[in-house]
């Protein structure tokens, strides 16, 4: 009756005792104590009576500590400190939005969340879109590089849609057109059609290495809600997810915005090429601890955005037995699966739980089209899940972000057509490596170089050799060059919360190859400045 | 499930002395001690106690607490349902689903105008392709186009007397959604909104669920046909005060579902004088103007705020509207809802949080057409509501000629149908028994108002717009020849018998279905 399951048990007095010294003790009264309820018919009395008394002294304990919680929601900034201007920002608009309390009395949630955003990678967003490059229109203008969109296959997508989209909207398999497909209430969750033809895009795309259950699969409108909907359902208020460094910027707004959840990064090195290490996650999860954070999960992207490298296989079993070990979820967000163009294999955390008998229901992945099928406007994200309940609240949570009818009617005819889907992904890859390529090669003629990478729209550029002061403001100061004076905008590893300064994320895929040409240009011109001035 | 609670309960209370302990105490010392003992009973409780749901105790208070009371009765009916649903050839003994707020009336006409307009469904503005535009785009500020069509459309539904400016309205993934952004908005964590009742049972879930806000209802009775009275509004506001929740708002529906009803000017100015001498939001949820078939017309509380001059007061501000084409247009697979707001923090706010519930490019472009054309709009409005009114009078007819009463309305995809006079005594368990009665035997699966709150027994939400005219036919038959035999059998009671004194309680199961849904439900609002 006890025995079976110590493993649960154990970890819970392992992170009571990080030394293990006080787990034996604990031991050691737990066997003898075991013996006495379970021998006689004092069972009841003998569990019941302490428990009892515990909870009241726990109730009583409970009392006590409340003023602590109450001034927690600033306590998790400031425990970031040392980090971005966003976590810091947010944190300052949150406490004078408590401050004062004036005639428009919306919540403190709206009011932080309506303040305009000075993360660095938002203000680079809105200058580009006030001023956007354009060949013939605008050459002055700035070039984007901040947001990682792939326009490279447009022109596969729209002979299909010529060839197809007739049928593919309306009518099921070119029958009549009737809109009592589309027009009525159909399950939140995503059509059931759809699901099949999502599980069977994704395997495509992971070169068929996992098969995907559609039963697991909850979908939901982008990849955006589908991480919130996932925060919501694994961690309560006042809860943290570890979150290794550097990664993509809008992780903090889509898990904390509303679910007051906390992020706590962990920091990965350019010598690992910033590779999580269980130490460091472990050092993490202990200093969380410590503070009274309770830890429900460790997110992950992968592959990696804003570097663009693969978890290798090894540092995936790794992470799972980290998680097992401390009794925490992992999710995965693998939207970047299909944009591959290395040669290194890329393993999906299912594709682990395929081979391995293990606890399957603390992994959760996150999956998209907006990346591998460059179809952001289209609103398709999915959650994908072992852990039943999970899936039913997840189930429950979709009312407020489904994903329309007409466009699910239309992606299950693209997706499911295998022949073009193979094409795509061949052809997708093909080109993101040309361009890849391209770009590196032009950065390292600049004396640029950059992390190494195999997947993803971008590309993670050491530019510490440019920056006037090796630190966070140096690192800012160059950025707001490359905005203004080579009017390119590209991401600050700090607003990635890059602990190294002098990173930077930059998507190529939005470019021609012309428009590479003109980046490299551009980036000469401030990087022989700032070689002079230094 | 309770159990799993209880286990999570006490690993929970152990992680936390844990931290205490190790907070104040360093090594092995007496309070050590103590505490170990404790929690080593407690563990061993623990293991006692649990045999499964382990696993649960690691998700979200929200991800568990949402799985509970599935087995509530009032979803009996729409399993049932789901096991057995009426089709005119394949099962005409099935149960008809009245239960869903559809309106199938007009698909015709869109089906046509599409027929007409192939080049919007395939991503073409004058024979070019524009799907690179689309595919890329995914601005929460939404498609310039398709606002600008929509509050047109809006204006429209109002009879042009109102305009609506673009820039203060947000696009989210259906009303369920514009309402929830509204909440997240609006209210802290623990503070309450005022719903009149009978209200939609679906606000349950939509507006606490993951807001944590409350909902504290103001009570309307058939007394005066469910009217929002200042009464009634101070009673509520007294009452949250009790309950010791801070009040944001008043939320209401207009036309008003369940009811069918529209609210009237002199409610409106109610509302809006209770608003402004609180210091309160107001959010009036529109989603029903466009099925508003006869007189008296529909009056936006836009209206009301425009003739008392409010559009330079501070009231003008905190009043907020929800609006969606799931009613007003039938196209509820379309997830399309809109917050409008003069506040412009609210309106910052919900732009960004509305990434979290976009509406896909692909369906505002197509939208953007079907709306801006004005000559399809225009007939559109009208023809649907005469279908409308049609269908509601035959409803009415079928069911006063059964000897059933229904409140007199004049908006929406249902009627509010009084069968008082059939319960066995004027009590929820007896409407219960009637639903039932209804659902298993007459085969109609329609909600009992004990699941939007009302107040008073014997009251029920009938659909009538998701169907044939000759489903609704068998449907009224079907439910003609139960009265007759109720009646027959000697069931019914007096009328006028001694009102229950405490009709005010409302049965246990409808408060746990504040937390309840179940899987296969569809979403309808």
């Amino acid at each position: 009756m006890t025995r079976p399951r110590p493993r649960t048990h154990e970890s819970e007095s392992e992170t009571r005792n990080p030394t293990g010294g006080g787990g034996a003790t604990a031991m050691r009264l737990i066997v003898p104590l075991q013996g006495v309820v379970q021998g006689r018919g004092g069972l009841i009395l003998g569990s019941l009576i302490p428990c009892a008394l515990f909870y009241f002294f726990q109730l009583y304990l409970k009392r006590h500590r409340s003023p602590k919680p109450g001034s927690n929601p600033t306590s998790p900034s400031q425990s970031s400190s040392n980090l971005s201007d966003l976590q810091r920002s947010s944190s300052r608009s949150n406490l004078s939005s408590r401050g004062s309390i004036g005639p428009v009395q919306v919540s403190s949630r709206a009011s932080s969340i309506a303040k305009p955003n000075d993360s660095p990678y938002y203000i680079g967003l809105d200058r580009v879109s006030g001023d956007p490059y354009d060949r013939l229109d605008n050459p002055n203008g700035i070039i984007q590089l901040g947001l990682s969109e792939n326009r490279l296959c447009f022109d596969l997508i729209e002979k299909w849609l010529s060839e197809n989209t007739k049928d593919s909207v309306m009518g099921r398999d070119g029958g009549d057109l009737s809109i009592s497909g589309i027009a009525p209430y159909q399950p939140s969750d995503g059509l059931m059609e759809f699901k099949v033809a999502m599980a069977d895009f994704m395997s495509q795309v992971m070169g068929r290495a996992v098969s995907f259950d559609p039963s697991q699969m909850v979908l939901t409108a982008g990849a955006t809600p589908a991480l919130e909907i996932l925060c919501f359902c694994l961690a309560d208020p006042g809860n943290a997810f570890l979150v290794p460094t550097p990664y993509y910027p809008g992780f903090d707004r889509d898990m904390r915005w509303r679910t007051g959840v906390d992020l706590i990064p962990v920091h990965c090195r350019s010598t690992d090429n910033f590779i999580i290490s269980i130490t460091a996650l472990d050092q993490a999860f202990n200093q969380a601890r410590k503070r009274g954070i309770k830890v429900r999960g460790i997110l992950i992207s992968n592959p990696s955005n804003p570097v663009g490298n693969l978890l290798p296989r090894e540092t995936l079993y790794n992470l799972l037995d980290f998680a097992r070990e401390k009794n925490i979820h992992i999710v995965s967000d693998e939207i970047f699966a299909g944009s591959m163009y290395g040669s290194e294999e890329f393993v999906s955390m299912a594709e682990i739980l395929d081979m391995e008998d293990i606890d399957k229901n603390r992994i959760h992945i996150v999956y998209g089209l907006s990346k591998d099928l460059a179809l952001p406007g289209f609103r398709v994200g999915v959650i994908y899940s072992f852990n039943e309940s999970v899936l039913i609240a997840a189930k429950k949570l979709t009312r407020f972000s489904s994903i329309s009818a007409p466009t699910q009617r239309l992606l299950i005819s693209m997706v499911s057509d295998t022949r073009f889907i193979q094409e795509y992904i061949e052809t997708n890859k093909k080109r993101i490596r040309e361009m890849h390529d391209l770009f590196v090669e032009g950065l390292k003629q600049l004396g640029i170089k950059c992390a190494q990478s195999c997947a993803g729209l971008y590309c993670w550029a050491d530019m510490s050799g440019l920056i006037s002061s090796y630190s966070e403001k140096g690192e800012l100061e160059l950025w707001d060059k490359l905005l203004n004076i080579a009017k390119i905008n590209v991401t600050p590893g700090s607003a990635c919360h890059c602990i190294e300064p002098g990173w930077f994320r930059c998507c190529f895929t939005t470019l021609s190859q012309e428009d590479v040409v003109i980046v490299i240009e551009r980036i000469r011109k401030v990087a022989e400045t700032c070689k002079i001035s230094s | 499930m309770e159990r799993g609670l209880k286990v999570k309960d006490v690993a929970d209370i152990f992680q936390q002395g844990s931290i205490w302990a190790r907070e104040r105490v360093e090594g092995p010392s007496l309070a050590w001690t103590l505490w170990v003992t404790l929690a080593t009973f407690s563990q061993i409780c623990c293991r006692l106690v649990a045999d499964t749901p382990i696993k649960m105790r690691h998700l979200s208070t929200k991800a568990t607490f949402n799985s509970h009371g599935q087995d509530s009765s009032y979803f009996l009916g729409w399993e049932e349902y789901e096991k057995n649903p009426y089709d005119e050839v394949q099962n005409p003994k099935g149960i008809i689903q009245m239960g869903l707020a559809e309106n199938q009336l007009s698909f015709d006409l869109l089906e046509s105008w599409l027929e007409k307009n192939p080049e919007p469904a395939g991503f073409k503005r004058d024979g070019k392709s524009i799907f690179r535009e689309l595919a890329l785009f995914q601005d929460y500020h939404g498609l310039p186009a398709f606002k600008r069509a929509l509050v047109e459309f809006m204006a429209e539904i109002r009879g042009n007397r109102v305009s609506f400016d673009p820039n203060h309205m947000v696009l989210t993934a259906g009303a369920t959604s514009a309402n929830e952004t509204l909440m997240f908005c609006l209210a802290e964590p623990g503070e309450a909104f005022l719903l009149p009742t009978p209200y939609y049972p679906g606000f349950d879930r939509d507006l606490k669920w993951r807001t944590e806000a409350e909902i504290v209802p103001i009570h309307c009775t058939s007394s005066n046909d469910f009217q929002i009275t200042e009464t009634a509004l101070e009673a509520a506001y007294h009452e949250a005060q009790q309950r010791n929740l801070r009040v944001k708002g008043v939320l209401v529906t207009n036309p008003s579902n369940p009811l069918g009803t529209t609210l009237s000017r002199s409610e409106l100015n109610l509302l809006i004088s209770f608003i402004t001498t609180k210091g309160i939001h107001l959010i009036s949820d529109e989603i029903y103007s466009g099925t508003v078939f006869s007189s008296p017309g529909f009056v936006s509380v836009m209206e009301v705020l425009k003739d008392r001059n409010c559009d330079k007061s501070e009231v003008w501000n905190r009043v907020h509207i929800v609006c969606s084409l799931s009613k007003d247009l039938g196209l509820p697979g379309f997830r399309v809802g809109a917050i409008y707001s003069n506040d412009d923090m609210v309106v910052a706010a919900s732009t960004k949080m509305s990434s979290f519930g976009l509406v896909s490019s692909q369906t505002q472009y197509l939208l953007s057409a079907l709306l801006s054309d004005k000559k399809f709009t225009k007939n559109y409005i009208s023809e649907n509501q005469k279908r409308l009114k049609k269908r509601q009078n035959m409803l009415v007819m079928g069911l006063e000629r059964a000897g059933i009463s229904c409140l007199k309305s004049n908006a929406g995809l249902f009627c509010w149908v009084n069968m008082r006079h059939l319960l066995r005594s004027d009590s929820f368990e007896a409407e219960m028994e009637l639903w039932k009665k209804i659902v298993y035997d007459v085969r109609l699966n329609i909600s009992p108002g004990s699941s939007c709150h009302c107040t008073e027994p014997g009251w029920f939400r009938v659909c009538f717009a998701n169907m044939t005219e000759e489903t609704l036919d068998l449907a009224i038959q079907r439910l003609k020849d139960f009265v007759v035999e109720h009646t027959a059998n000697g069931h019914s009671k007096s009328n006028n018998s001694s009102k229950n004194s405490n009709r005010k309680l409302l049965p246990k199961w409808v408060l746990r279905l504040s937390s309840s849904d179940r899987d296969h439900k569809p979403d309808e609002r």
